[in-house]
């Protein structure tokens, strides 16, 4: 894969997690980041894509590579058309859960990457987008 | 499925070999508390060296696994978590509360014969 791709991936059951993960770490892994960053990016991964299945049913993960000058890093956006977050602020507290999760999905992952944005709201469907740089 | 179950003597051990969908995680949990029963195992070593991300669910099922076998009559240990990995969960927040671990296999196993689990693996 050459590092310009996008990667889009459709979340529609959970065989897509495991393949969306696998890309998110190739492309990592390529980008320079060590094994440690990897296995976060993957996870963070992991942690989005099962939100949307679980949440939303479905949706789209689409991963990149994100530039800031000579900076380089890898983007993951996961999008989709479900019900929103009614109350984003508690969606982002630790043990926090309207589902069956751990509640760790979204405050975990915005503490495993660097940059976290959520844009939700009721009937308008979920965008999370993360961002982490490579050191 | 990238998952096998060994018995050996009284204990078993399962090892999950690569990343599992959910629904093979789930079928592994089943076929473990099944062989319990089955052999009247004393221990289940669960061998996650082979698993690059553990993410909630997989953290969730493993504290199922290690629930449903002390029900059983038997202890568990998660043997193998890789450094990255642990980095990983410690970041995101998942402890693994009430779950046995050890280093690799080795370690699992002389808890095992020792008998240590009985009395250190009281949580949960």
């Amino acid at each position: 894969m050459l590092v310009s791709d996008e990667l889009r991936i459709p979340i529609v059951n959970e065989v897509d997690i495991v393949e969306a993960r696998r890309g998110g770490r190739a492309l990592a892994a390529e980008l320079g980041f060590g094994l440690s960053d990897q296995a976060l990016i993957a996870t963070a991964i992991s942690e989005l894509a099962r939100n949307i299945l679980q949440y939303a049913r479905t949706g789209e993960l689409i991963i990149n590579v994100a530039h800031n000058g000579t900076r380089k890093g890898i983007d993951v956006v996961a999008v989709d058309q479900g019900p929103g977050i009614a109350d984003p602020d508690r969606a982002m507290q630790d043990g926090y859960s309207t589902g069956a999760g751990l509640g760790l999905g979204l405050p975990g992952t915005r503490r495993i990457m660097d940059e976290f944005q959520l844009e939700t709201g009721i009937g308008r469907g979920t965008r999370v987008a993360v961002k982490k740089w490579v050191a | 499925m990238s998952a096998r179950i060994l018995k050996q003597g009284d204990i078993l051990i399962g090892s999950i070999h690569a990343a599992l969908p959910d629904a093979d995680i789930l079928r592994f949990q089943t076929e473990l508390a099944e062989r319990v029963g089955k052999h009247r195992s004393r221990a289940v070593i669960v061998d996650v060296s082979g698993l690059d991300v553990i993410d909630s669910f997989t953290a969730r099922t493993l504290q199922d696994i290690t629930r449903t076998v002390r029900l059983k009559g038997a202890e568990a240990v998660v043997v193998g978590i890789q450094p990255a990995v642990a980095f990983a969960m410690v970041q995101l927040g998942l402890f693994l509360d009430g779950v046995r671990t050890a280093l690799d296999l080795d370690d699992g196993l002389e808890l095992v014969r020792d008998g240590l689990l009985d009395r250190h693996a009281r949580v949960g």
